[in-house]
C-alpha cells in the first residue's frame, strides 16, 4: 500500500519505519549466506574477519583432497540418479491423480506428500533399519532410493500445480487423430507441463544435494555427500575448506534458483496471470 | 450423468452395445488407465518409504530379547502369580536358559533388555549365568542355589521385571518415553524424578518451536505485508532474497552462522569496536544460536503463505476503512488482520510442523541443553543402541506432527504447501 498523500506526520513515521524494518529483516535473511564467501579467499587458517590476505589455497585444497572430490562426485552422482527417478515416478502420479473421479485420492495424495512432512529423523532412522536389513546401507542405490523418496512429494506437487492449467481434451484429440499414448504424452502433455517439470526436477536435485540426515545415516564412508562431510567437517575441525565449499554450494542454489524463478514466471506469463 | 440416464439407455454404439454399458466401459479404462500411472509411484513409496517407518514404530511395542534368549524361564514364569518368588521349576528353567545362553555368548542381550527396567540387571544375570554353568554336579534345589549365587534372586521385583520382559509386546518403551513405567505391583507410575528426561523434552521440544513460530510470524508478517504492497516488480526482486535462503543448503547457512555468531565473529567484533560489550558473547553452541538459525531458515516458510493471501486482499478496503473514520491501528486490527488470518494461520502450522522435527541445526550450533526430541531418536539409534526407546520417542514426534498435519490439511488444504 503506497503512502497517502494525504497521511499525517505519524502515519509518514511509522510507514517509513516498517519499511526500514523489512529491508533490515531481508538484509538478514540474505546476509549470513554470504558471510561465508570471503572467508572462503582467506590466506589465513583462521574463520574471522579481518582477513590477513588473499588466497585460493582453500580451493586448491579443496581439489587436492580425495575425500573431498570422492564426496562431491558421490553427490552429483546421487543428486541426478535421484533427480531422474523422482521426476518419472512423480510425474507419472500427478498425470494418474489429476484424472477426473480418481479414486483415493485424498488417501493416495496424503501417502504421496507423506516423505515430505514426516520429521526427516523418524524417515532417516526408519529406512537405516529396513535398509540395514535388505543390504541396502552404505552402497549408492540404497543413497539413492532413499533420497528419491523424499524428492518424489516435490515432484508431484509442482506438476500437480501446473497440470491445473492444462486442457485434458488435447490427450483426446490426439488419441482421436491416432497417436499412441506415448507419442502424446511426448509430443502434446510433456511440452505443456515442462517448465512444472522442470521446477519439480530442480526441487528434486536440491532435495537430494542437500540432504545430510539420511546420509547420516545410511551412507558408510565411501559413499559420503558434499553436506555428510561438511557435517563431519564442522564438528570435527571447522577450516576455511568448508568455507570453500559452501561457496560452491551457495552458486549452485543461486543458479537453480534464477532457473525456477525463470520458468516460473515464463509459465505465469504464458497462463495469462500476468501480462 | 443421471440425467441422461434414460436416454443413454435407448441409445446404442455401432455395433449394437448400448452406450450406457459402452460408457461405463471407457470410464473403467480410464480409471485403470490413471490407477496405472500412480502405481509405480505407490509401490515405489510403499517399500522404500511406507514399510520402514511402519518397521520402525513397530519396534516400539515388539520385545523380543527374553523370549529368544530365555524362552524356557519366559513359559514357566507365566505361572507364577506375581507374588512372592517363584517356585522350583521357573528357577530350573532359569537355570537351564542360562547355561545355553553363556555357551551361545547371549545373556548380554537379555541383560541389557532386563536392565532398562532394574539397573545392575545386566551384571546380576551375567555372574548368574557365569555360576550357573559351572555349577556340577547339578544341585537338588535350583531355587536355593540360585538365592545362594546373589540373594537379588530372592527378591519379587526382579522377578517381576523377568515376568514384563517376557511377553511378545511391551508397552515398556511407549511408557518410558512420557516418563512413566510400571512398578512391581504392575502399576502405571511416574519414574522417580532423577530418571525423568523425556516429559522435559517435549516441553522443551514444543516451546522451542513456539519461539521460532512467534518469532518468524513477528518479523515475517511486515516483509510479507511490505513485499504484497508493493509493485510486482519490486516485489519479484525483493522475493529472490526470501528465496535464496530457501534454496541454500542447511549446512550452508548453519555453517555460515556459525562465523557471523562465534566468538571472533562479525556480531562480536562489532558489539566490541562500538563499545556496547566489554568482552565477546557467547552466541553460539547455546540456546540463542539454535534460535537464531532456526529463525533464520524457517523465515521463508512463513512469509511465503503470508505473502500469498496478503497479495489477495484489494488495498482499497483499508482506505476504506480510514475513510469511515476508523484510525490506522483500528483499520489494521478490524480490516487487514482478519483477513490475513488464513495466512497466519498456514504460515504458523507450517512452520511449527517444521521446527518440531529439527535435528542438524541444534545439534551443529547447539549445547546439550538445547537438543530437540530427534537428537534423542538419533541418539538411541547410534550411540546407545536402544532402538525400542528410539521408535517409542519416534511413536510420539510422529503423532504430534501428524496431528498438526491433519489440522493443517482440514483448515488449510495441502495445496497451500507450495514451493517459490
Amino acid at each position: 500500500m503506497a503512502l497517502q498523500p494525504y497521511a499525517s506526520r505519524l502515519e509518514r513515521i511509522w510507514y517509513y519505519a516498517i519499511r526500514g524494518f523489512c529491508v533490515l529483516v531481508l538484509i538478514c535473511l540474505v546476509l549470513p549466506i554470504f558471510a561465508i564467501i570471503p572467508i572462503s579467499f582467506t590466506s589465513d587458517t583462521m574463520l574471522s574477519y579481518p582477513m590477513p590476505g588473499l588466497s585460493l589455497r582453500w580451493y586448491i585444497e579443496f581439489f587436492h583432497s580425495v575425500m573431498w572430490t570422492l564426496s562431491m562426485k558421490n553427490s552429483f552422482i546421487i543428486a541426478f540418479a535421484t533427480t531422474f527417478l523422482a521426476t518419472a515416478l512423480g510425474t507419472l502420479a500427478a498425470l494418474g491423480l489429476t484424472t477426473a473421479n480418481f479414486p483415493f485420492k485424498g488417501v493416495i495424495t496424503g501417502m504421496m506428500i507423506m516423505p515430505m512432512v514426516v520429521p526427516i529423523v523418524i524417515s532417516a532412522v526408519g529406512i537405516y533399519f529396513f535398509f540395514a536389513w535388505v543390504g541396502l546401507t552404505s552402497t549408492h542405490l540404497g543413497m539413492i532410493l532413499a533420497h528419491t523418496a523424499l524428492a518424489t512429494p516435490f515432484v508431484v506437487i509442482t506438476v500437480t500445480a501446473t497440470l491445473q492449467g492444462f486442457n485434458r481434451n488435447q490427450i483426446r484429440a490426439g488419441t482421436s487423430l491416432g497417436a499412441s499414448p506415448v507419442t502424446v504424452f511426448f509430443k502434446i502433455t510433456l511440452p505443456q507441463i515442462l517448465p512444472g517439470v522442470i521446477s519439480g526436477a530442480l526441487f528434486a536435485f536440491v532435495t537430494s544435494f542437500d540432504e545430510v540426515v539420511v546420509a547420516l545415516f545410511i551412507a558408510g564412508s565411501e559413499q559420503y555427500t558434499l553436506p555428510r562431510q561438511m557435517f563431519a567437517g564442522i564438528r570435527e575441525k571447522y577450516n576455511p575448506t568448508i568455507a570453500a565449499v559452501a561457496t560452491m554450494m551457495i552458486i549452485v542454489s543461486i543458479a537453480l534458483l534464477v532457473t525456477v524463478e525463470l520458468l516460473r514466471r515464463r509459465s505465469e506469463r504464458l497462463r495469462g496471470i500476468r501480462q | 450423468m443421471s440425467h441422461t440416464h434414460s436416454s443413454a439407455q435407448n441409445l446404442t454404439t455401432f455395433d449394437g452395445t448400448p452406450l450406457k454399458e459402452m460408457l461405463q466401459r471407457a470410464e473403467r479404462r480410464r480409471k485403470i488407465k490413471a490407477a496405472g500411472l500412480v502405481a509405480p509411484l505407490f509401490f515405489f513409496l510403499l517399500i522404500t518409504f511406507i514399510t520402514p517407518i511402519l518397521l520402525l514404530l513397530y519396534r516400539a511395542v515388539e520385545n523380543p530379547e527374553i523370549l529368544e534368549v530365555m524362552s524356557r524361564t519366559a513359559e514357566a514364569i507365566q505361572s507364577w502369580d506375581g507374588s512372592g518368588i517363584p517356585a522350583e521349576p521357573v528357577f530350573a528353567a532359569l537355570a537351564a536358559d542360562l547355561r545355553q545362553a553363556h555357551k551361545n555368548r547371549e545373556v548380554g542381550k537379555a541383560g541389557k533388555r532386563l536392565n532398562y527396567d532394574i539397573t545392575g540387571f545386566r551384571s546380576l544375570l551375567n555372574k548368574t549365568a557365569r555360576k550357573v554353568s559351572k555349577m556340577n554336579p547339578q544341585p537338588t534345589s535350583n531355587r536355593d542355589a540360585i538365592v545362594a549365587i546373589d540373594k537379588r534372586w530372592g527378591e519379587q521385583r526382579y522377578w517381576a521385571a523377568v515376568k514384563q520382559a517376557a511377553k511378545p509386546y511391551t508397552e515398556f518403551y511407549l511408557l518410558a518415553a512420557v516418563d512413566l513405567e510400571r512398578d512391581k505391583d504392575g502399576n502405571i507410575v511416574q519414574v522417580p524424578a532423577e530418571r525423568a528426561l523425556y516429559l522435559r523434552v517435549f516441553v522443551r521440544t514444543f516451546w522451542m518451536s513456539f519461539v521460532v513460530t512467534l518469532w518468524c510470524l513477528l518479523l515475517g508478517y511486515p516483509v510479507a505485508w511490505m513485499l504484497a504492497s508493493l509493485p510486482m516488480r519490486y516485489s519479484n526482486l525483493l522475493m529472490i532474497l526470501v528465496l535464496l535462503p530457501f534454496w541454500t543448503s542447511l549446512l550452508v547457512r548453519t555453517a555460515s552462522w556459525i562465523i557471523v555468531l562465534q566468538k571472533e565473529g562479525i556480531i562480536n567484533k562489532i558489539l566490541l569496536w562500538t563499545h556496547l560489550a566489554p568482552n565477546p558473547i557467547q552466541l553460539v553452541f547455546n540456546r540463542f544460536g539454535v534460535y537464531v538459525a532456526m529463525i533464520h531458515i524457517l523465515l521463508p516458510f512463513m512469509i511465503l503463505p503470508l505473502y500469498s493471501v496478503m497479495k489477495n486482499i484489494p488495498p482499497s478496503y483499508m482506505r476504506a476503512a480510514s475513510s469511515l473514520g476508523a484510525n490506522p491501528i483500528v483499520a489494521f486490527l478490524k480490516v487487514y488482520l482478519p483477513q490475513s488470518m488464513p495466512g497466519i494461520s498456514a504460515g504458523c502450522l507450517l512452520v511449527y510442523i517444521l521446527a518440531i522435527g529439527y535435528y542438524i541445526t541444534p545439534a551443529l550450533v547447539g549445547g546439550p541443553k538445547d537438543q530437540m526430541l530427534s537428537y534423542f531418536i538419533a541418539f538411541f539409534t547410534n550411540n546407545t543402541i536402544n532402538w525400542g526407546m528410539a521408535a517409542g520417542l519416534a511413536v510420539l514426534l510422529l503423532t504430534a506432527t501428524i496431528v498438526l498435519y491433519t489440522v493443517f490439511n482440514r483448515f488449510i488444504g495441502i495445496e497451500r504447501l507450495r514451493m517459490g
